[in-house]
């Protein structure tokens, strides 16, 4: 049985009418991981059925370490959403509930490469010098 | 914020999956934020003062409690 109703299904290919370019989501997985990590798994090849724009490459923590360590990745599940480029966006933990439109909104932003941010915003962040790691706590509901 | 400039990098962190990650960070209340283990705050904040925050984070200042 698949993990999104029709409704959200169709909610998400509306959002994924603003897709430009290719975007993918890499998914870390462990194979004796949580259930957490195939519903994950099960959930971000459902997203990106609802597009051509969209691919996704499931990992292996341990197996693949290498690309983790690249990616900054140590626990499972985690997701990398890259469009152009690694812009440095992740998801630890299954993208549900408000994370999962989260999820989305981050495949669009990642896809076009131009962020919903003022103006001024964007010049203040093109200044920095310095890596700026944000770290947001979240729950599904 | 993390597609507008290179040295940004954010994460999503499902807190409820991750309660030592959590504990660390004294996750009481979410949405909370973390930046650079310097600067903190709950809940949504206008687009201006995560941007606040986010210089306060780099720019010395602020202290993780």
């Amino acid at each position: 049985m698949p993990i999104l109703s029709e409704k959200d299904r169709e909610a998400v290919k509306k959002e994924f009418e603003k897709l430009t370019d290719p975007v993918k989501v890499t998914v870390f997985s462990q194979e004796l991981g949580s259930e957490t990590c195939q519903q994950t798994e099960r959930l971000v090849k459902e997203v990106v059925e609802l597009t051509d724009k969209a691919t996704v490459e499931v990992l292996n923590l341990v197996l693949d370490r290498e690309k983790a360590e690249a990616y900054g990745v140590d626990r499972v599940p985690a997701l990398v959403v890259e469009g152009a480029k690694d812009y440095g966006i992740r998801f630890f933990g299954i993208p549900a509930g408000y994370e999962f439109t989260n999820l989305i909104d981050a495949m669009v932003v990642a896809s076009t490469g131009k962020p919903a941010l003022s103006q001024e915003t964007q010049t203040a962040l093109a200044g920095l010098t310095s890596p700026v790691h944000i770290k947001v706590f979240a729950t599904p509901t | 914020m993390a597609v507008a400039s290179d040295q940004v990098r954010a994460d999503c962190i499902e807190a409820n999956e991750f309660p030592e990650w959590s504990q660390q960070y004294r996750v009481m209340a979410v949405p909370k934020v973390v930046i650079n283990d310097r600067v903190q705050f709950e809940g949504a904040l206008p687009e201006r003062d995560f941007l606040s925050a986010v210089l306060r984070a780099v720019n010395g200042g602020g202290t993780l409690g």
